[in-house]
């Protein structure tokens, strides 16, 4: 950030533009990968003010601060801008950092490819906020977009349509980069399987977004024709099925959780082994599990639609499939706490937040897998239930690897440590804070709470109002985590090389702390 | 059905129902206070419920008990893998001077835990599929009732019987702003409810009219897609006799919230009574009954149908006999009054909701209120 910016004046012969211009026409893989962050931090802190939103109407039972309309479309655009311009984009702006530095290339492969995939982001997110002021407001849909309700709504829904597009472009070019990168530009010695384990999650990621970003443009051009161009791909009345769109959607959607989740067990498989001081466990088998998660991710779609009532045969089939993700996603668990097994730990924030992951992403896991049985779907399918379960690895999943990621690798980026005293401040503020609000939806969910209402029934009233209390202690602790970084890059203590013993990967080994601008100009040798 | 009130402007900006900050402030101390103390109440008597609602049907407790013991295997598993984590950070700490062991593979290991998740998996498989056979086989029903979800209420046909009906959202809206207490069974009471004969095999078709819904009772353990253009089922055999609420579980607009879902499960007998008394008021507001051929009687519709709403100012409706509520209405004249009332306003349907009554005996219980009301 700061640090690389004085980088840019190492090297006379950039002649690099300085100010915005310096922004808008960058191609270096560091500077894109700091925009990423930046941008998701901002998205993070909008998403969060909607689910603030959300969760103050949803303290009391009534209807106080919002109207139902209002309601619906922050569901709608807290779900949108978390999944597509927090959490995504933070992963992208890790791949961005990391992967030239991890597999000793000097950049990404396509850097000028690689500028116009960030700046695609900035004008899909103003279209998902002018959304909001689109006459009758933001489209009141839920993240899902599903059909009728969305073919009813205003010009919103079409400026949404068109964020999609925008996003799924950017991802699109962004994974051909990575792709083309990891399996090009890597130094001479680092075979595939001598990858840092970051590296093989974000190759496995990057296929994933390729196959299903245009399954998903596909299905939002499908309700843009059938609301504007008398098509009749979901509607009824013209020989169409609403519920085609379902499984259009989450054909994209269930590899969608896992290119969230995937990057996410990348960085965990990172952090473990450097603060447990001994080689991450059962490499080739993480590997493999990977893998194996991902193509099973193609397989489970209609487990997101247990209740449209499709054929038991297809329910056996789709739980069936699920249950069978367990596996993998169990070896994953076991190889870290094997990881930690014998070695030699301390508990640095990457190290809590690694931690924290583990024990509360292993829980998302468990009611994933009750989830998956479809005669309890039954009863928990578009229950709070669900909304407990997604958080549980949204949350303290791929986010909370995220916060990890950056205490991880901020020395490097900057050269600067943070304050270790805040960083565990942090840790255990949106550890507990995080658990207030969703550890009591399970309870909710389980006695029968609709996702999606502003207002509820009384037998709900005291979980509610934990969980909205929950959440704005979630909220302000945020605000702690940009102290913290703006802190650090402004007077943090100068960061060593190798900042993290147990560090092995080449950012560490190879390049000081913070990494130069262009990070390999020749190959590093590796052993 | 709109449950905004007309007198209450309806903002389009997409922005907060009261803007002045200071007055949002106040009402957010007060909203914090306030609920701080009942939140303090609450969990003095909360019944703090945390599993799933009693179940009344056999498939319901196959539902119950498949949940506790999935949930009793992942909490072993839990305590199993965490106990061995939490066992590493205690004893395998640099700052107690543990020296890192150096292994980093064993496939032996890794094909135990491979293995035995999948042997578990095997043994959780078997009772959900035999639950999941059980719970989609609609066959062989004793009752048939189309279930068709509106934005936003249900209506409901008993196919065999002959008896439809819309079923509305019953709690008044001062409720849901918070001007009047709230009820017992708030916004899960209806103006009428769904009843069926206790222990025999109820089969619902659901469909929709318009968007997405999903018909959800939790203690019944159906929830079932409402589809429009589509008829899909589901079936429940309620063990015991009792009032069953839900609601629709599928986002469907502004309304979502405010679509209960009551049940009601009764003896064959009464189940029998209450067909019959039905199907006598349906003749009669269809007009084939020989009442119907005498002049339209005003009292006689407004009593079967128009009280419903208009008895106790449901749904924003104007309380019969409520001078205040009235005038404004009748001084724009009888003609607006009828058109109002054969065309629907608001949250009230055509004819409110009965299209069988003829015009006259709409005119006749409209003047019926009408001087009530004066």
């Amino acid at each position: 950030m700061e640090a690389a910016h004085g980088y840019a004046h190492d090297h006379g012969h950039d002649h690099a533009p300085t100010g915005l211009m310096r922004w808008l026409t960058t191609t270096n893989h560091k500077d894109i990968g700091t925009m990423y962050l930046w941008f998701s931090f901002s998205m993070f802190i909008l998403g969060g003010i909607m689910a603030l939103v959300i969760r103050a109407e949803l303290f009391e039972p009534g209807l106080q601060v919002t109207e139902p309309e209002f309601f619906n479309s922050m569901t709608t655009y807290h779900g949108l801008i978390m999944v597509f311009g927090a959490i995504m984009p933070a992963f992208v702006g890790f791949a961005n950092w990391l992967i030239p530095m991890q597999i000793g290339a000097p950049d990404m492969a396509f850097p000028r490819l690689n500028n116009w995939s960030f700046w695609l982001l900035p004008p899909a997110a103003l279209l998902l906020i002018l959304a909001q002021f689109a006459p009758g407001g933001g489209a009141g849909v839920g993240w899902t977009l599903y059909p009728p309700l969305a073919v009813q709504q205003g010009l919103s829904m079409d400026l949404t349509i068109f964020a999609v597009h925008v996003l799924g472009v950017s991802s699109i070019m962004g994974s051909i980069n990575i792709i083309t990168t990891l399996l090009n530009m890597r130094a001479p010695g680092m075979t595939l399987m001598r990858m840092p384990m970051f590296c093989w999650t974000w190759l496995i990621t990057a296929y994933l977004l390729i196959a299903v970003m245009p399954v998903l443009a596909g299905a939002v051009t499908m309700l843009l024709t059938d609301r504007h161009l008398g098509t009749h791909f979901f509607n009824p009345a013209g020989g169409g099925d609403p519920v085609l769109f379902q499984h259009i959607f989450w054909f994209f959607g269930h590899p969608e959780v896992y290119i969230i989740a995937i990057p996410a067990f990348g960085v965990i498989s990172q952090i473990v082994p450097a603060f447990s001081r001994k080689p991450l466990f059962g490499y080739a088998s993480m590997v493999y599990a990977t893998g194996s998660i991902a193509v099973l991710s193609f397989l489970v779609w209609a487990h997101h639609m247990y209740t449209v009532g499709m054929p038991v045969q297809a329910q056996l089939y789709f739980m069936f499939a699920t249950m069978l993700i367990a596996v993998p996603t169990g070896v994953k668990v076991f190889n870290w706490v094997a990881t930690m097994w014998k070695g030699s730990l301390s508990f640095e924030t990457p190290m809590l937040f690694a931690i924290g992951f583990l024990f509360l992403f292993t829980l998302g896991g468990f009611t994933g897998l009750v989830l998956s049985i479809a005669p309890l779907d039954v009863q928990l399918h578009d229950t709070y239930y669900v909304v407990a379960h997604f958080h549980y690895v949204m949350v303290a999943g791929a986010l909370f690897s995220a916060f990890g990621a950056v205490y991880f690798w901020l020395p490097k980026w900057t050269g600067r440590m943070y304050d270790e005293r805040l960083g565990k401040l942090h840790f255990w503020l949106s550890f507990v804070f995080f658990n207030i609000t969703f550890f009591v939806q399970h309870f909710s969910g389980l006695a029968g709470m609709p996702r999606r209402i502003p207002d509820y029934a009384l037998q709900f009233v005291e979980f509610n109002a934990i969980s909205s209390i929950g959440a704005f202690g979630f909220g302000v602790s945020q605000l702690l985590f940009l102290y913290i970084v703006v802190k650090t890059i402004r007077s943090g203590e100068r960061a060593a090389q190798k900042q993290w013993e147990g560090a092995d990967s080449l950012e560490w080994t190879a390049l000081p702390s913070p990494a130069p601008y262009h990070s390999f100009e020749t190959p590093p040798v590796i052993r | 059905m709109q449950l905004a009130d007309a007198a209450q402007p309806q903002s389009h900006l997409p922005f907060a129902r009261r803007i002045d900050p200071r007055i949002m402030l106040g009402k957010a101390a007060r909203a914090v206070a306030g609920a701080l103390l009942a939140l303090w109440a609450g969990f003095a008597c909360a019944e703090w419920r945390l599993g799933l609602q009693d179940q009344k049907t056999a498939v319901g407790e196959a539902i119950y008990d498949l949940h506790n013991a999935v949930v009793l295997i992942c909490l072993v598993i839990f305590v199993g893998v965490f106990g061995t984590m939490f066992y590493a950070v205690w004893k395998h700490r640099k700052s107690v001077g543990h020296q890192a062991a150096l292994f980093h593979e064993n496939t032996t290991v890794e094909m135990i835990w491979t293995v035995i998740p999948f042997l578990i998996l095997l043994g959780m498989a078997w009772p959900a599929t035999k639950t999941l056979l059980d719970q989609r086989d609609a066959s062989a029903a004793d009752l048939t009732i189309k279930a068709t979800g509106y934005q936003w209420k249900w209506h409901y046909d008993y196919l065999q019987e002959g008896v439809s009906f819309y079923s509305n959202l019953a709690t008044p809206r001062a409720q849901i702003d918070n001007r009047e207490p709230k009820g017992e069974h708030y916004l899960l009471e209806v103006d009428r409810e769904l009843v069926v004969p206790v222990r025999k095999k109820v089969r619902i078709l659901t469909t929709a009219a318009d968007v997405l819904h999903a018909w959800y009772v939790p203690a019944l353990a159906v929830k079932q897609d409402a589809i429009p253009g589509f008829m899909r089922d589901a079936w429940f055999r309620a063990e015991e006799p009792g009032v069953y609420r839900g609601q629709c579980a599928e986002l469907c607009g502004k309304e979502h919230a405010f679509m209960p879902i009551v049940v009601r499960a009764v003896t064959q007998r009464e189940f029998d009574q209450w067909v019959a008394e039905q199907k006598s008021l349906q003749a009669v507001v269809a007009g084939d009954a020989p009442a119907a051929a005498e002049p339209a009687d005003g009292k006689g519709v407004y009593d079967q149908i128009c009280q419903a709403c208009h008895a106790a100012g449901l749904a924003g409706a104007p309380r019969t006999g409520d001078k205040a509520a009235w005038a404004p209405r009748i001084a724009r004249g009888e003609a607006v009054l009828m058109q109002n009332a054969l065309k629907g306003i608001r949250m009230m349907p055509p004819k409110g909701g009965n299209p069988g009554l003829s015009d006259q005996q709409v005119r006749a219980a409209v003047a019926y209120m009408v001087t009530q009301s004066k």
